[in-house]
């Protein structure tokens, strides 16, 4: 008893000292420290486990890649030094010297083989990245040799999203292999992290708070360009936005990475807080059911109208994209006619054209089709995804019954929106596509590919578009190297305007928010790299 | 007052007309209610849009402030939202929702409620303590868990599509079914002490069947503490209404009440179109308000002691 | 006596069955942890492993039966979202919940008693009829939409109170509070007025009548009879009779705070189980819901018996009644 209270009387007199420093801590040494908010907070800190923007944006910091991404998304030196393609099926990767973990174990060959084995395993979520590697051979302590299944000319690019662990350190700690989220097993990397990155983790509260500290060992600070001088960052999740806007304007945080368009004019316009704007790279479309004979949610039977490509014209040129972009977007997205944004490798230019908003014309279209009054139809629709989602869909559902297609929004958090769509169990819904690879094959293979056997063939393909036109040129893509393939690329960009087997809206932009003294590259991958972050 | 026959009637001639022109506050609300009542069920004919149709939104009439204002416009007395609905449509169509479910639920909860009571307090025994018991066991959970629970219930139930159609009935089911103790309780007691009573014996005595005394003699009453505790319920549907929709399990927002209005409106009022939530809150805060107050008056009008 | 606790403890296990089936019921079928999970990519193949892993193939009965033997033994399995035991996170919120309804709580009796006592005693005060206007806003406004204006108030335009969260909060073993920090102290005011307000209303237009209603018995006017000063009439004896009442449904309406506060910590990104709660809704976060729900029913549960047995050994006539009651 005498001992607790004791245990309770010290703990009271540390909070007290830790008040009273906390309130001289601004003086004291050079500490610049950033705190940030976001609407959501990571649900790991396993480096190959989720494969999602929000537990991405805290473990960049921690981990280090092979390959980095520069301040324009272009490939740069990270933990490899160099590398090449030795043969077809074989890169061969030359390894950075001297770089430690956190906890001050070397970095060497057997980790960059280990860190792959393990993006490989069944529990990664970053299957994707690696699918093409049969395996690693170390050649020597500072050389990697990567074996692939079938030649890869992208292999660079999705290996600038694989983390590098030590392997020391996992298999220490009974994590050798990737937290199994889906079992509910909670392994060690689940709350841990030992990168070799220029911040490491200092302490983390689940949905309260991570706090990230300065690893001044790291051996990026010697290249030239990452000039950033922040030595700690607070993490603190956010989901609401109003409030999340409110912490910003008064002083509670001092980065938000996803402000709501509706109030960055207020932002702008306050003292001390500034908002950066940019481009992502994620394009924002309608696709619809265009392989059943009869569609599930509308009020046509027997027939399905969006067989028919002038009802699909209809659709399109009903939507007056512009009053989108200037009032629901608050001019906060690049209206487009293509599939993907220009970062991305096999854009062209001559292919992003619109099919012009023209009311008149469509309704003349869906007469010609055979429906004068129109028809009902229910879009689907996720309510927390994207930016306005929802507001965009119910734009488009008055848009679309002004001409006589008479649409219901059904709406849902993205849990259910999601688990529908991808039982193909809707008419037309809404997506948003984000391009991780910078390259036009994932986008084709995964939206548009005839959903088959093949690895990775039409996965996110729910309307069913099939078309061996397009087929044949995906399959091209994914051996073809050099102007070959860009012409390839270019070739299917066309089909699908012609086609149109979704209506292309636009990509979003992603303003981000802060106070006045920070400086920070504005990334379209929607990534804040603190490393190159100042604080004035 | 015309109407002088029956009880009540000579009880709204006397009493209670008196003290409601004595209370300029009661007056007030009163006009506020009926207002606010009016302009919920005659809105298809009195609001200048339809907020329904969506052939007739135009995003570009979206974010206009109220016509009083610089930009605002005539045609859009209290502005448009993001969509471009007129707010001031918005709100008479959403004001029907939240006042037909706070009505259906309270009338819901009253007719459950009365009729456990007075079967309870009549009959007796173990009948009797096996409602109360089960009255006892709700009303330790505070109504709005109560209605979460209900609503998820159903969710969780019937398949999604059927749920859409059927929203409406199920918010005003989870609303009402929270409060039928409350008059369960006070139906009972009432209904303890009139048990009792001579003339209800004598009615036995003569061969009345036990329904028809239960609801010719032992009914009326009781109706002055149910009439009571019906609008003070009122007051609390409509809020929780409010706030299930606020917490987005309330109705659907195709058909939006005054909750599921401030709910979306709330994302624009710190970017300064505070019109949006802003005048759904202050038109909810009317109607709650006013009831409130009249049935305020009511119980104390009702209740001769504490005058 | 003995007997007496025993039936109340038989009786809240139907209470507690009825909850668990619901709470699980309620969730077993709304939205689709799988898909979250699975993230952008992912094959059917995948999928399917998943499905089997969470064991949401089984059939409704036999995952239901899990659920009630792990929930006894307080096992609720990991979070699906935070891939963390969900016993820990609630233990984790359950400080933050429980200290912002701590002090909503003894806002709503310190402002609430005073106001009652007042306008009871001075019934046609213009002090009184503001109180009576006040509390008649107060139980009319929605909870949150009290909680957005003062946050629009003291936050945004004025720069006084923080906004959000909990501010800097110390660590006494397992359990973190904020009642030792300046930040941790500022960041409870405006979500304990607002969680507060409403209870506040409550209690004092609860003693108001209450009040009235001892004012007018006979030993009051006995008491004035006998040329007590007003003061010692007022506060020994009615208010002392008033109290009884007042803090049983106080104590009940504690459990109605911890629910309420569903919506204050969502306006208030309170990290607390209401907040928690909520986004496990939004994720189909099944075993942090139902564990949620299982907790909160237990709560009410112990409240009421506690609330129970208190009455019954404060209240000897109540002993007579149960036993009446009992025979008839």
């Amino acid at each position: 008893m005498r001992d607790r209270a004791r245990g309770l009387a010290l703990a009271f007199a540390l909070g007290m000292a830790w008040v009273a420093g906390a309130g001289m801590a601004p003086g004291a040494a050079q500490a610049r420290s950033v705190r940030w908010a976001a609407s959501g907070d990571p649900n790991t800190m396993d480096p190959h486990s989720q494969n999602v923007g929000t537990v991405t944006m805290v473990l960049q910091q921690i981990y280090d890649p092979l390959i980095k991404r520069e301040r324009d998304l272009s490939l740069a030196p990270g933990l490899a030094t160099a590398w090449v393609q030795a043969e077809p099926g074989r890169w061969r990767f030359t390894l950075r010297d001297g770089v430690k973990f956190h906890e001050g174990e070397a970095f060497g060959a057997e980790d960059v083989a280990f860190s792959l084995q393990r993006a490989l395993q069944p529990t990664s979520n970053f299957g994707i990245y690696v699918d093409t590697i049969e395996r690693a051979v170390v050649v020597d302590p500072l050389t990697v040799d990567i074996l692939t299944k079938t030649p890869d000319p992208i292999l660079p690019n999705k290996l600038a999203s694989v983390f590098m662990m030590s392997k020391a350190w996992a298999e220490r700690n009974n994590a050798a292999r990737p937290q199994n989220t889906r079992a509910r097993e909670e392994l060690f990397t689940t709350r841990n992290t030992n990168g070799t990155g220029a911040y490491r983790l200092a302490s983390r509260e689940p949905d309260v708070r991570t706090v990230l500290a300065r690893n001044d060992a790291w051996w990026g600070w010697a290249v030239e360009g990452n000039a950033g001088n922040v030595t700690e960052i607070v993490y603190r999740p956010i989901a609401s936005d109003a409030t999340r806007v409110a912490a910003l304007l008064s002083g509670e945080v001092d980065f938000v990475l996803d402000p709501p368009l509706q109030d960055l004019g207020r932002l702008r316009a306050a003292p001390g807080v500034k908002v950066l704007e940019g481009p992502e790279v994620r394009s924002i479309f309608l696709a619809m059911d265009l392989s059943r004979d009869e569609l599930l949610y509308a009020d046509v039977k027997g027939t399905n109208p969006f067989k028919d490509i002038r009802v699909r014209r209809a659709l399109y040129q009903a939507i007056d994209i512009q009053a989108i972009h200037r009032t629901t977007m608050r001019g906060q997205s690049v209206v487009t006619g293509t599939l993907f944004p220009e970062q991305v490798n096999g854009y062209a230019k001559e292919e992003d054209v619109r099919l012009p908003f023209d009311a008149a014309r469509a309704r003349a279209l869906l007469a010609e089709a055979g429906y004068p009054q129109g028809f009902a139809v229910t879009l689907d629709c996720p309510n927390n995804r994207y930016i306005n989602d929802e507001q965009i869909c119910q734009n488009i559902a008055a848009m679309w019954s002004r001409i006589g297609v008479r649409t219901a929004v059904k709406s849902q958090p993205l849990a259910p929106f999601f688990a529908q769509v991808q039982r193909d169990d809707t008419s037309i819904y809404l997506l948003g596509w984000g391009v991780p690879t910078l390259d036009a094959l994932y986008s084709f293979q995964s939206l548009l590919a005839t959903r088959a056997g093949a690895q990775g063939d039409g996965i996110w393909n729910y309307g069913r578009y099939s078309n061996p036109a397009m087929d044949a040129l995906i399959q091209r893509m994914k051996v073809e190297t050099g102007e070959t393939r860009q012409a390839t690329i270019r070739e299917a960009l066309r089909l699908y305007r012609e086609d149109i087997p979704h209506i292309p809206l636009h990509h979003q932009m992603i303003p981000w928010a802060m106070r006045s003294n920070i400086t920070i590259p504005h990334m379209a991958n929607n990534q804040p790299y603190f490393r190159w972050a100042v604080v004035n | 007052m015309a109407a002088q026959s029956g009880p009540l009637g000579r009880m709204l001639d006397s009493d209670l007309w008196w003290s409601f022109k004595r209370s300029p506050v009661t007056v007030v609300s009163a006009v506020v209610a009926l207002i606010c009542i009016l302009g919920a069920v005659l809105a298809p004919l009195l609001a200048p849009h339809d907020p329904f149709d969506l052939a007739t939104l135009n995003l570009g009439d979206a974010f206009k402030p109220p016509a009083w204002s610089q930009d605002g416009d005539m045609a859009f007395p209290l502005g448009t939202d993001d969509q471009g609905r007129d707010v001031l449509s918005a709100i008479m169509y959403g004001a029907r929702i939240s006042l037909l479910v706070g009505v259906c639920a309270v009338v819901f909860s009253t007719i459950v409620g009365v009729a456990v009571g007075l079967v309870a307090g009549y009959v007796g025994g173990a009948v009797d303590g096996l409602l109360m018991r089960i009255a006892d066991i709700q009303l330790t959970f505070p109504s709005i868990l109560i209605a979460l629970l209900v609503d998820g219930v159903v969710r969780a139930a019937v398949p999604r599509e059927v749920h859409d159609r059927i929203a409406l009935f199920v918010v005003i089911f989870a609303i009402g079914i929270s409060a039928w103790p409350q008059f369960a309780r006070t139906v009972r007691g009432s209904t303890l002490v009139e048990r009792n009573k001579e003339y209800v014996l004598a009615a036995r005595v003569i061969g009345i069947s036990q329904i028809r005394i239960m609801l010719t003699h032992v009914l009326p009453n009781v109706l002055g503490p149910v009439l009571v505790i019906a609008t003070l319920n009122l007051g609390f549907a409509i809020l929780a209404e409010a706030t299930l929709s606020f917490l987005g399990v309330g109705v659907p927002p195709t058909e939006p009440s005054l909750g599921t209005l401030i709910r979306i409106g709330n994302d624009f009022l710190f970017s300064g179109e505070w019109w949006i939530t802003i005048f759904p809150g202050v038109a909810l805060i009317a109607m709650v308000l006013s009831v409130n107050l009249l049935g305020d008056w009511l119980r104390d009008a009702l209740n001769p002691r504490l005058r | 006596m003995f007997a007496f606790i025993i039936s109340r403890i038989l009786q809240a296990i139907p209470v507690m069955a009825a909850v668990a089936l619901i709470s699980f019921a309620m969730f077993a079928y709304v939205g689709d942890p799988v898909s979250i999970m699975l993230g952008q990519d992912f094959t059917e193949a995948q999928r399917q492993a998943l499905v089997a892993s969470l064991g949401l193939d089984q059939p409704f009965f036999v995952q239901f039966a899990k659920f009630v033997a792990n929930a006894a033994q307080g096992e609720f399995g990991l979070s699906y979202r935070l891939s963390r035991p969900v016993a820990e996170l609630i233990a984790e919120r359950a400080p933050a919940t429980l200290e912002l309804a701590f002090c909503a709580a003894v806002i709503a009796m310190c402002v609430g008693v005073p106001m009652g006592v007042y306008t009871g005693l001075y019934r046609n005060s213009w002090l009184s009829r503001f109180f009576l206007t006040f509390s008649l806003v107060g139980v009319s406004l929605p909870t949150f939409l009290i909680g957005i204006l003062l946050i629009l108030v003291f936050s945004v335009w004025l720069g006084w109170l923080p906004s959000f969260g909990r501010g800097d909060v110390v660590q006494l073993g397992w359990w973190s509070t904020g009642f030792l920090t300046v930040s941790g102290l500022k960041a409870l005011i405006l979500p304990s007025i607002t969680l507060g307000l409403f209870q506040l209303t409550l209690i004092m237009r609860l003693v108001r009548a209450e009040m009235l209603e001892v004012l007018r018995t006979d030993y009051i006017k006995f008491a004035r009879a006998r040329g007590l000063p007003n003061r010692a009439v007022h506060f020994g004896h009615a208010l002392k009779n008033t109290l009884v009442p007042v803090i049983t449904i106080a104590g009940l309406q504690l459990g109605g705070i911890i629910a309420f506060a569903i919506v204050t910590e969502t306006v208030f990104q309170w990290p607390g189980m209401g907040l928690l709660f909520i986004q496990s809704v939004g994720a189909a976060d099944i075993p942090v819901m139902a564990a949620y729900l299982m907790l909160i029913a237990l709560v009410f549960v112990v409240i009421n018996l506690v609330v129970d047995l208190l009455y019954y050994l404060v209240d000897p006539r109540l002993r007579v009644d149960r036993a009446a009651a009992k025979g008839a």
